[in-house]
C-alpha cells in the first residue's frame, strides 16, 4: 500500500485554518495582554459570557435536529462562535472558564431569560435568534470601544460573527413570516412567547454605567428600528405583549435542568482533567 | 464515450467525470457506496452528539461541537457528489428513513460515556480514515475530490480522540476505567467497519475493477490493526482479542476473528440502536418539512414578484 503513504502523510498537517478557533490544543487567549481585571469589570465580563454560554448550550440541543443540512452546519458553526465568545469572556474575569461553566449553581448564573429558556421549534428558534443577536450586535458594535483594551479586541471579533447571526436569523424570519401560512402562525406564536423577555435586555446592571461597559439602554433604538424592519419585511406584525423588566440574576425554572445537564458529567468524575 | 472508452479510462487511472458515459451498474454502484457514506456521516452525528450537551470542558465541548458540524459538512458534500449522478438529496434522505439504504453498521452501537467519544475518535474515526485515504484516488471524479477534504478534517477527529485519550488515562482511575471500557465496547465493531471477510464480500472484485475500491476489505483491516496496536501500547489499554500477537513471520499482527453474525444482524437493522437511530433522523426531517415547505413558498413569491 506504498502508494498511499504520501497521501496519508500529509493529512497530519497541523496548520488547517478550518479548524474552529479555541479548539486547538493550545490556549485561546495566548498572546493576548490583559490587565487583572476588576470585580466590576469581571462581573460585567461574567454576564456578557453567560448570556454567550447559556445561548450556545441551547443552540447545541439542536444538533441533528434541523430541517436541513445547511441549517446543521449554520446552527452548529453559530453555537462555537458564541462559545469562543464565553470562553474569552469567562477567561477575561480571571477566574477559571470551567470553573465558572461547571462549578456554579444556578442562583449564581448572570445570563439574561432569554437565553436559558427551553427550545420550542424552528420558529422558536429563529425569533430568539433574530431577537439576541439583534441585541447583541448593537452591543458588541458600541463595546469595541470599551475603556478596557481586551474587552474591546474580545468585542471587534464578536461583531463579525454576531453579524452573521444576525442576518442568517433575519433571512429565515423573512422566509417563515413570508412563507406559508403555518410557518406565518408559527412565527406569531414565537413571537408572542419570546416577546416578554425583551424588556429585560435593556435593564441596566449597576456595573454597565462603567466606562468599560455599554449602557444597554443605548441599544434599544438600534434594536426597535432592525426588528421593526425585519418584521415587516415578514410581513410580522410586531407583537402588543407586555414584557418583564426583570434584573439580571433572574431566572426562570428551565436554567436548572438545563445546568443539570451541562455539568453531569463533569460533577461525575470529581478531581478528573480533561 | 463509448463502453470502451470508459474502460480505456480505467485502464490509464484518470477520473470518470459527471458528463461522461458509464456502465448503468457502474452508476448504481457509485450512488450507492456515495450514498451510504453520506447516510453515515449524518447518522454518525447522533452517538456524539449526545454529549456536546454534556462535555466535562468548555474546550472539550468546541472540540466536540466543532467535530459535529464537520460531519454534517461531510454529508452536505456527499449528497452533492451523488448528485451529479442523477439522483436528488431529498430522495436519498427519504431512502434512508425509509430503511431503504443503509449507513455503517458502527453508528448502531450505543455511546455510554464521555470516554467513548475519545475512542470514536480515536478508532473508529482512524477505520474511516484507512478507509477513505485510498477512496481520494477513487475512479469517480466528484467522490475523490470530496474524500480529499474529507480525510483532511477526520485526521483532526482522531488527534482530537487519541489526544482526549491520553489526557484521560493520565487522570483518575475512575477516567482511566471508563477508557478501557469504551475500548473493549468498540474495539470488534470497529474491525468490522471494514466489512465481511473477502471470501463473503461479493461486489469486491468488481469494484477493485472499475478501481472505486483500490484495497480489499481483508487488507485495509489488516492495516487497521497493525496501525493501532502500537498506539493502544502508548495509551496504555488492551485491546480485547486473546489473539493479537505480532507474527514476524508475516511482518504483520495476526488477531482474532470478528463475530460476523453480529455484523449480519447489526447490518441487516438488528443493532442496538438501529431503531432509534432511523427513528430520531425521520423525526428531525418530518418536523422540519414545514420549514422547506415555507422556504420553497416564499423562494416562489419571490421568483413571481421578480
Amino acid at each position: 500500500m506504498n502508494d498511499d503513504d504520501n497521501v496519508y502523510a500529509a493529512l497530519t498537517e497541523d496548520n488547517d485554518a478550518r479548524w474552529a478557533f479555541g479548539t486547538g490544543f493550545s490556549d485561546p487567549l495566548a498572546g493576548v495582554e490583559m490587565a487583572p481585571a476588576g470585580e466590576d469589570l469581571a462581573a460585567y465580563c461574567l454576564m456578557l459570557g453567560d448570556d454567550a454560554l447559556i445561548m450556545s448550550q441551547r443552540l447545541q440541543e439542536w444538533v441533528a435536529r434541523a430541517p436541513e443540512l445547511e441549517d446543521e452546519v449554520a446552527l452548529a458553526n453559530i453555537g462555537l462562535d458564541l462559545l469562543g465568545q464565553a470562553r474569552v469572556l469567562l477567561a477575561r474575569t480571571g477566574r477559571d472558564e470551567d470553573d465558572l461553566a461547571y462549578r456554579r449553581a444556578a442562583a449564581e448564573f448572570r445570563n439574561v431569560r432569554l437565553a436559558e429558556l427551553p427550545n420550542g421549534d424552528f420558529a422558536h428558534l429563529v425569533v430568539r435568534l433574530l431577537v439576541f443577536s439583534t441585541w447583541r450586535l448593537a452591543l458588541l458594535d458600541r463595546l469595541a470601544a470599551s475603556a478596557d483594551p481586551t474587552l474591546a479586541a474580545i468585542a471587534a471579533k464578536g461583531v463579525k460573527e454576531v453579524a452573521y447571526h444576525r442576518d442568517y436569523a433575519a433571512r429565515w424570519t423573512v422566509r417563515l413570516g413570508d412563507g406559508t401560512d403555518e410557518s406565518h402562525r408559527r412565527m406569531r406564536r414565537a413571537l408572542d412567547e419570546l416577546w416578554p423577555y425583551v424588556p429585560e435586555l435593556f435593564v441596566a446592571d449597576p456595573v454597565e454605567s462603567e466606562p468599560f461597559a455599554v449602557d444597554p439602554a443605548s441599544l434599544r433604538d438600534e434594536f426597535d428600528q432592525v426588528i421593526a424592519h425585519v418584521l415587516e419585511t415578514a410581513t410580522l406584525p410586531i407583537p402588543d405583549v407586555a414584557g418583564d423588566p426583570a434584573p439580571r440574576g433572574t431566572h426562570t425554572s428551565a436554567l436548572e435542568p438545563l445546568l443539570e445537564e451541562m455539568q453531569s458529567v463533569a460533577r461525575a468524575f470529581p478531581e478528573a482533567t480533561w | 464515450m463509448s463502453p470502451s472508452a470508459f474502460e480505456d479510462v480505467i485502464a490509464r487511472d484518470q477520473r470518470i467525470e459527471p458528463r461522461d458515459e458509464m456502465p448503468d451498474a457502474y452508476r448504481k454502484t457509485m450512488v450507492r457506496q456515495i450514498a451510504q457514506h453520506a447516510h453515515s456521516e449524518i447518522i454518525g452525528m447522533q452517538p456524539e452528539g449526545y454529549w456536546i450537551t454534556r462535555a466535562p470542558s468548555l474546550r472539550r465541548k468546541a472540540i466536540l461541537l466543532a467535530k459535529v458540524q464537520d460531519e454534517a459538512g461531510h454529508g452536505l458534500y456527499l449528497y452533492a457528489a451523488a448528485e451529479t449522478l442523477g439522483v436528488d438529496r431529498a430522495d436519498l434522505t427519504q431512502r434512508l428513513i425509509d430503511g431503504r439504504q443503509k449507513y455503517s453498521s458502527i453508528f448502531n452501537y450505543p455511546t455510554l460515556s464521555y470516554a467513548d467519544v475519545g475512542v470514536i475518535g480515536w478508532l473508529v474515526d482512524g477505520a474511516a480514515i484507512c478507509n477513505q485515504v485510498p477512496l481520494c484516488r477513487s475512479s469517480y471524479g466528484p467522490y475523490a475530490r470530496a474524500m480529499i477534504r474529507v480525510c483532511k478534517e477526520e485526521s483532526f477527529h482522531q488527534r482530537q480522540g487519541y489526544e482526549l485519550l491520553m489526557t484521560m488515562v493520565r487522570g483518575t482511575a475512575a477516567q482511566r476505567a471508563a477508557v478501557q471500557d469504551a475500548v473493549d465496547r468498540w474495539w470488534w465493531p470497529s474491525l468490522m467497519m471494514f466489512g465481511p471477510p473477502d471470501a463473503d464480500s461479493p461486489n469486491t472484485a468488481r469494484s477493485m475493477a472499475w478501481k472505486i475500491k483500490r484495497h480489499t476489505n481483508d487488507e485495509l483491516r489488516q492495516r487497521f490493526v497493525d496501525m493501532t496496536v502500537p498506539q493502544a501500547e502508548f495509551l496504555g489499554v488492551t485491546l480485547p482479542d486473546p489473539e493479537l500477537r505480532w507474527n514476524a513471520g508475516r511482518g504483520h499482527h495476526d488477531f482474532g476473528t470478528p463475530d460476523w453474525d453480529e455484523l449480519k444482524r447489526v447490518i441487516s437493522g438488528d443493532g442496538p440502536c438501529n431503531a432509534e437511530r432511523v427513528a430520531n433522523r425521520r423525526r428531525a426531517h418530518e418536523e422540519g418539512a414545514w420549514v422547506r415547505e415555507a422556504a420553497t413558498a416564499h423562494a416562489r413569491k419571490k421568483g413571481a414578484a421578480a
